[in-house]
């Protein structure tokens, strides 16, 4: 069985194709980096996936069954994380609030349902941190805890979308280290999208790379190479490797750092940048 | 100053409201919706002396153009609920054509005053019955999508993943807040609805870390607060109204201080 699965997939946002005709395949149980410049469909394609952006042609499938929306058998962190960073409330009953947070009526918040959330909390070591107001956390341990939600209801394919934005190193390296055990532990596929390829280069088993409307997926060796991302961009790009890090320049840029300085910049939404910044 | 009749009504017509006003104030300060909610306040006016003019009931006018206007604000989406420069156009217009309606009614005075700035003595028999109707079936749908709410509230985009109806609940909520509007404008009058929807929930929001919790302190200080006016009106003949926005300003202050206080 397959976690993700693109088949010539076009998805086409404001009139500019930010995915043509792209294929790829994620395996069950496997940990993927998405990378790509800004604008190269790394949010677009998870929204796919959760059936949240329509394809205009192709297909996708997730768990060898067509996109639906609402489906549980997807854990989604998104990007933007919402209004949940000013708020006094306790991590505990924002958790909660998304465990419950997709009925109408007069749920209650029953023995079951607190059982999720503390297995929840427990494999991102986090019911400590959920006693605590979300406001006073340090941002690594907010990521943390959001991060929990995407268990709920235990699903078998997680897409994060940028946890590691705006983190410190050292935080950057507590959220990998914990989706790796969430692989090893549960078994489920995971898609992890960065804009740095060096912080995730350890853990992931294998890089989907995305750019020019296209995607590559596959081991990082073969995968982040000049030839290999030159012909994904249409541009000359070189990948210049020091032990374990990887720089990716096209020219004489730093295409990741180049990426990472427009996100400092405050544009959330990176589909409304123009072209892939190569 | 419970064996007249009049107090009796106001205490159960500003108790009605304010127990709705403070639950419904909770969610509205908790989405940072609280200046929709101000706004809808003077599309009521506009929509009261309207129905004026033309011969109708003012709270009939009240409750519907809110209401609509609340609808209609949700439908076109979180993005315009949230947008100053809009609601405030949208705000002065309601505000200006109310004025015109106001003109064109010979006996304004009383009747503007009344709507601005409330009139809780007032109330009568079947109006309180209204308001008492209108809070309960609020409530429940409040009550009903709560759930969907609070998540929408804190975390659009995730609660849209997990296949929650944004849109709707947007709506679903601004047609409540309009109703919690109409009633609380009968209490401390259009001008003022701030005073009994946000007040007592941004301290509520201040005091507790909960959302249980909060939600019924939210609708406790909102009680305190709108009785504690009418009886220091009553003592002092100072203008309800006024007691009441002073005991809100005062609680509001003080959850600010108890803030810093606590972390």
């Amino acid at each position: 069985m397959s976690a993700l699965r693109f088949e010539d997939a076009t998805i086409r946002l404001g009139g500019r194709d930010i995915l043509s005709a792209a294929s790829f395949v994620v395996e069950d149980g496997e940990f993927v980096g998405v990378l790509g410049a800004n604008g190269s469909g790394k949010t677009t394609l998870m929204r796919a996936a959760l059936g949240l952006t329509p394809v205009a042609s192709g297909a996708i499938s997730v768990l060898d069954r067509p996109v639906a929306r609402g489906n549980s058998s997807i854990g989604y962190m998104p990007q933007n994380r919402g209004a949940v960073g000013g708020q006094r409330l306790t991590g505990y009953d924002i958790v909660a609030s998304a465990a419950i947070g997709a009925r109408f009526g007069f749920a209650r918040l029953d023995k079951a349902r607190r059982r999720e959330i503390d297995w929840a909390l427990d494999h991102v070591e986090a019911r400590d941190l959920a006693r605590r107001s979300i406001g006073e956390l340090s941002g690594g341990e907010r990521q943390r805890l959001l991060l929990s939600q995407a268990l709920l209801g235990r699903p078998r394919l997680l897409l994060l979308d940028e946890p590691l934005i705006s983190l410190d190193p050292a935080f950057q390296k507590g959220v990998v280290d914990i989706a790796r055990r969430l692989r090893d532990e549960l078994r489920i596929a995971i898609l992890f999208s960065a804009h740095e390829l060096n912080p995730l280069v350890n853990a992931i088993d294998r890089v989907l790379y995305l750019g020019g409307g296209g995607a590559v997926i596959g081991a990082v060796d073969e995968v982040v190479t000049g030839p290999v991302l030159s012909r994904l961009y249409g541009a000359e790009i070189e990948v210049v490797r020091i032990k374990d890090r990887f720089f990716v320049m096209a020219g004489d840029v730093d295409v990741e750092r180049d990426a990472h300085r427009h996100e400092g910049g405050g544009h959330a939404h990176f589909h409304q940048h123009g072209g892939a910044h190569v | 100053m419970f064996e007249y009749d009049f107090m009796r009504t106001a205490f159960a017509a500003s108790g009605v409201a304010a127990i709705l006003a403070g639950t419904v104030g909770f969610f509205l300060v908790l989405r940072g919706q609280t200046f929709a909610g101000h706004a809808l306040s003077h599309v009521g006016f506009t929509g009261a002396t309207g129905a004026a003019l033309f011969g109708l009931s003012p709270l009939a006018g009240l409750v519907g153009f809110t209401f609509v206007a609340g609808i209609g604000m949700g439908l076109f989406g979180e993005k315009l609920a949230e947008r100053d420069v809009a609601i405030g156009m949208m705000l002065s217009l309601a505000l200006g054509l109310g004025l015109l309606f106001l003109h064109f009614y010979t006996s304004a005075a009383t009747q503007a005053t009344a709507l601005l700035f409330g009139n809780v003595l007032g109330v009568d028999d079947s109006a309180l019955i209204s308001l008492v109707v209108m809070a309960a079936v609020s409530l429940a749908a409040l009550a009903f999508i709560a759930r969907p709410l609070i998540f929408a509230s804190l975390q659009a985009e995730l609660a849209e993943a997990r296949g929650v109806p944004l849109r709707f609940v947007s709506a679903a909520f601004l047609g409540i807040v309009a109703i919690a509007v109409a009633e609380c404008a009968q209490i401390v009058g259009v001008l003022l609805v701030f005073t009994l929807m946000v007040g007592p929930a941004a301290a509520a929001q201040n005091f507790s870390r909960r959302l249980r919790g909060g939600v019924a302190l939210a609708a406790g200080l909102a009680l305190a607060e709108a009785w504690g006016g009418l009886t220091l009106a009553f003592y002092s003949d100072w203008p309800t109204s006024f007691w009441i926005t002073a005991l809100s300003g005062l609680v509001y202050f003080a959850s600010l201080g108890a803030r810093k206080l606590t972390g």
